[in-house]
């Protein structure tokens, strides 16, 4: 009876507080009616226009919402401070990763192809592959993705979150298998990222069945009262918890649900790949730290021990294995495994004593690293000869010589990611492990300190092999990249020094913001 | 006393350099070497007149200068100088200058502005570490000064530059970032007691402890420190760096940049952990004892000019770790004016080793052989640096070993005995050295290099002239550098509770 009467009362919806994930469902939605229905030669500037302009609509949205702190559409989704913080965090990363998306100078009729699933090799193949003016539908794929994300970032149960994490996850599966070359990598690139992301959300989808058995509920706030309150046996809460982490650290490629991180870091198009590394680390960790801090804060207490195990293990396994990579691509996937266990010291930071440092600084750390990496596969993007990028290492010996100023904006983010002072990589693991000393957690920092050093040995390989050694007869060319590209690697390397030097105001707003409605 | 920001200007002036010779056009490098040369005297000038203002007797921090940086972590930009940092500024500003002009020819074929451009920005890292009161700005100095030498060794050093650039960089980035954690831990441990984040050095050593928080967090900061000064068994990093590096830089690189450990531990160590330095002391002692005489052993062994030089540096800060932990004022004194001393006759050292590798064009002391007769002023000049390198009476480095070796027998005999072997073992690598490098009979392969027939030119006399004489008068009249040291040498004693036995011998050294 009682459940009639509810299910007839709609919930009360915030429409303002959520414009920013709607403007942007709605433009890729208009999107999708723009591949539809417009002539090819207008689609790219429509397309790009209308992202360009709903990413910057969110953006302000965003803003001015900035101070609502409020459960809305029945509590299904949370608008506050941690959720606004990482909206706008992605809505910015968005627009930056686009204008590497966007860029059609660098190869004629841009990186992407129209059609993932045409078979590699084959005639259909070759046709698509030199049409110049396709390939548009990755503008829309990239809004549904980021509006997925931001939903996952906000959302306040269980369920919306699963919705959320396929909503993200469907496009970029899709986009992965969009390369223009390298066609078969590509696409075995989004095969194994579909199937080992189908497997991870079915594991989450487990969890959460596991977890109503235990709370009876969804919501995030019920749960938190359930696990205060129930007395039915914990296992089922644990081996929830278990499988809904497994879920979210497999997006946040934490080891050992890192396996696919290097393949499909490789094998997708360059710009999709900046994409993913930081704006996908931006949802995945902003819905763990959610999952963890509102729904299963005592819980995750308990298992410090496991999640600082996985930190461990994916800070040791990251930095180790990517001292042995020989492809640029591969070698920053593996940096970027690395940084989600720095990220994992900051999560474990906020736990216990209800420090808010944790959860500030591990926002910082997003943005930081995020506009770091961008650039970083921005100049990947550049780096090419006639058979499009050349990413392994041996290509870029001597790229020094040949292109001081690119050589000098890479080495300038190597040193950022080295973690050296003066860029954003410093301060914001001086961020992270300040808050995870005082919250006790000295072993992790020392940890984090000793596998810094072992990940900035690839890195001044890198270093040595750009400025130290002999350009090769076959060291490509940095091709000139146009204005998207240039804007998105100047916004990229300034974000890094800026934030290396002040990060006073970012500080304080991740500050502010560090706080979770319940 | 005037209120002009010294510090910040001294600072700040290398770093403006830098970035305006790094943009001057690659054809024109005359323009970039003279701009370059230019910009560094004017550093030396702006340091003199610093060094004039320092008011001797005053009190010992002078110059202070804050300014808000990252409030919410506590952090400022605070320059401070007592006595130690005063000199190793002086020192700092001095070779700078020198070093310009003794690499004027030896960027080689590479981008001639980029390498003085590096040289100014090391300096500005170097003046910045000394300079620095607030230990996350001394941190953030203490890093990204590897960079720029990281690139002066590994784009313009010689064979097997590579792997000595990333070792180099790798060894000194474990310890910084052992020493970030450590630096972290006592910021979390200040917070605590202080009720507010801070950086400040005044206010974090005022901090108690408990005595496994103070153990960790002085290991974290000696061995940072340890590894730049560099101590046994820290030390392999340095050969390898000082071998592969450009004789300027190598210069600068064990004349200056490894005295930050040294002052790091007497800036930091000792006064922030009072009681683990205490109970580490022991440790740091035998660590340098051994780095004394093993240094000393290895260098005799050694037929690269560069590598022995640099090893015995090692013994060199040996030394200078057993005058700092002897605990003394007599011994500390030594040991600071053992850390200018070192620079001044190191640094000549090296760049002489590097106008004899020029014109030879090999480093290898069997290569060499009779040079004296070819050479003879640059062989004499050569001869000077050996002996002032191994503390020869009437030398400023005389004046300081002595100093370090009679405080530390105050307080014990055995060691100070022990070290004096370094001494004689000093005597031994440093004189057949010369020997075979420049006495005996002619190497005929050397008559065959038309360089080795130049003797000393006048921008190289130029270049040793002010070092020589600088080393003599210090060997006469070191009152100078001493009353500026003393008083910051006790004051770091006095806060680890080490009062002085006899303060005022300090003051008669070197007579």
């Amino acid at each position: 009876m009682i459940l009639t009467q509810e299910a007839l009362k709609l919930p009360q919806i915030n429409y303002v507080a959520l414009s920013p994930m709607l403007i942007l469902f709605g433009a890729a939605t208009v999107g999708v009616l723009v591949e539809a229905f417009a002539g090819r030669g207008r689609r790219y500037p429509v397309q790009l226009g209308l992202s360009l302009v709903s990413l910057v609509a969110a953006l302000v949205m965003v803003v001015r919402v900035a101070h609502t702190r409020e459960l809305t559409a029945g509590g299904a989704v949370a608008v506050d401070g941690p959720a606004l913080f990482l909206e706008g965090t992605l809505a910015v990363l968005g627009i930056v990763a686009l204008l590497l998306v966007a860029e059609r100078s660098l190869e004629p009729g841009g990186p992407f192809v129209a059609v993932a699933a045409v078979t590699a090799g084959t005639e259909a193949d070759r046709v698509q592959a030199q049409r110049r003016d396709a390939g548009t539908e990755v503008y829309p794929l990239l809004l549904f993705a980021l509006g997925g994300m931001m939903l996952f970032v906000s959302a306040n149960d269980l369920l919306t979150m699963f919705v959320a994490l396929e909503v993200f996850s469907l496009p970029l599966y899709l986009m992965c298998g969009l390369a223009r070359r390298r066609r078969l990598l590509s696409q075995e690139a989004a095969l194994k990222y579909f199937l080992l992301g189908a497997f991870a959300s079915a594991f989450f989808l487990f969890g959460i069945a596991m977890i109503y058995g235990y709370a009876g509920q969804i919501n995030f706030a019920a749960i938190h009262e359930a696990i205060q309150s129930s007395t039915n046996d914990r296992i089922l809460l644990y081996l929830g918890l278990a499988l809904l982490a497994i879920g979210l650290l497999f997006k946040a490629a934490a080891v050992p649900f890192h396996v696919w991180t290097p393949d499909v870091y490789q094998g997708a198009p360059t710009p999709v790949t900046a994409f993913m590394a930081a704006c996908t680390k931006v949802a995945a960790f902003g819905a763990l730290l959610r999952v963890i801090y509102v729904a299963f804060e005592r819980t995750a207490w308990d298992l410090r021990l496991v999640i600082g195990g996985i930190a461990v293990l994916t800070m040791v396994v990251g930095s180790v294995l990517a001292v042995t990579q020989t492809d640029i691509k591969r070698l920053l996937a593996y940096s970027s495994i690395a940084n989600a266990g720095y990220l994992l010291v900051g999560v474990l930071a906020v736990g216990g004593n209800g420090n808010h440092d944790g959860l500030a600084s591990s926002m910082f750390y997003l943005v930081a690293y995020g506009f770091s990496v961008v650039a970083a596969f921005g100049v990947v993007t550049l780096v090419r000869d006639a058979d499009g990028e050349a990413t392994h290492l041996s290509r870029w010996a001597g790229l020094g010589r040949r292109s001081p100023l690119y050589a000098g904006l890479f080495t300038f983010l190597l040193l950022a990611f080295a973690g050296i002072p003066l860029t954003s990589g410093f301060t914001s693991k001086f961020a992270v492990f300040g808050a995870a000393l005082a919250s006790g957690q000295a072993w992790l920092v020392v940890l984090g300190a000793i596998t810094s050093v072992i990940l900035a040995f690839p890195y001044l390989r890198v270093v040595v092999l750009v400025w130290l050694s002999e350009p090769g007869e076959n060291t490509p060319t940095v091709s000139i990249p146009g204005a998207l590209t240039s804007a998105a690697l100047a916004i990229g390397a300034l974000a890094t020094l800026l934030l290396g030097i002040a990060p006073q105001p970012l500080l304080d707003l991740s500050s502010r913001a560090a706080e979770f409605v319940r | 006393m005037t209120s002009f920001p010294f510090l910040s200007v001294l600072t700040l002036l290398p770093l403006v350099g830098a970035g305006v010779v790094a943009v001057l056009p690659q054809g024109r490098p005359q323009l970039a070497k003279t701009v370059a040369l230019v910009w560094s005297l004017a550093v030396l000038v702006l340091a003199a007149l610093m060094y004039a203002t320092f008011q001797v007797g005053g009190p010992r921090f002078q110059f202070r200068e804050s300014y808000p940086w990252i409030p919410i972590w506590g952090t400022r930009f605070t320059l401070e100088a007592d006595g130690i940092a005063l000199v190793m500024l002086a020192l700092i500003a001095l070779l700078v200058p020198l070093v310009i002009l003794a690499s004027w020819h030896d960027a080689g074929e590479r981008s001639v502005p980029t390498y003085f451009a590096l040289l100014l920005a090391l300096e500005f890292t170097m003046i910045g570490v000394f300079a620095a009161a607030d230990i996350f700005l001394f941190y953030v100095f203490f890093e990204v000064m590897l960079v720029p030498m990281y690139f002066l060794i590994g784009s313009y050093g010689g064979a097997r530059r590579q792997y000595a650039a990333v070792k180099f960089f790798l060894y000194s980035l474990v310890g910084g970032l052992i020493m970030l954690a450590a630096l972290i831990g006592l910021w979390v441990v200040g917070r605590g007691q202080l009720g507010h984040a801070t950086f400040d050095w005044h206010e974090l050593t005022r901090l108690h402890m408990n005595t496994s928080t103070e153990r960790w967090l002085f290991l974290g900061f000696f061995l940072a420190f340890a590894i730049k000064a560099p101590f046994f068994p820290f030390h392999t990093w340095l050969p390898d760096a000082g071998g592969a590096a450009p004789a300027g830089a190598a210069a600068l690189l064990v004349g200056v940049l490894d005295k930050v450990g040294t002052f790091g531990i007497l800036r930091y160590c000792l006064p922030l952990f009072p009681n683990a330095s205490k109970y580490f002391a022991p440790l740091a002692l035998a660590l340098a004892l051994i780095g004394v005489l093993y240094g000393a052993l290895l260098a005799v062994g050694q037929n690269d000019l560069k590598r022995l030089v640099s090893y015995t540096s090692v013994a060199h800060f040996g030394f200078i770790g057993i005058g700092i932990f002897a605990f003394t004022t007599q011994a500390g004194t030594g040991a600071v004016f053992y850390m200018v001393n070192h620079g001044l006759a190191t640094g000549l050292l090296f760049l002489v080793v590097g106008m004899l590798v020029a014109r030879r064009g090999s480093a290898l002391v069997s290569d060499f052989g009779g040079a004296g007769k070819l050479v003879p002023l640059l062989a004499g000049v050569f001869l000077i640096a050996g002996l002032a390198s191994l503390s020869l009476p009437g030398m400023s480095p005389f004046v300081s070993e002595f100093l370090v070796l009679l405080g530390t027998f105050t307080v014990n005999k055995t060691l100070a005995v022990v070290a004096v072997l370094g001494v004689i073992l000093a005597a031994g690598y440093v004189l057949w050295m010369v020997q075979r490098a420049t006495q005996g009979a002619l190497n005929p392969a050397l008559e065959k290099i038309d360089s080795m027939r130049r003797d000393i030119s006048a921008r190289e006399i130029v270049v040793v002239a002010p070092l020589i004489a600088l080393i003599l008068v210090l060997g006469f009249y070191p009152k100078p550098v001493l009353d500026v040291v003393n008083p910051a040498v006790q004051a770091t004693f006095s806060q680890i509770g080490k009062a002085d036995p006899n303060p005022t011998v300090a003051q008669g050294g070197g007579k």
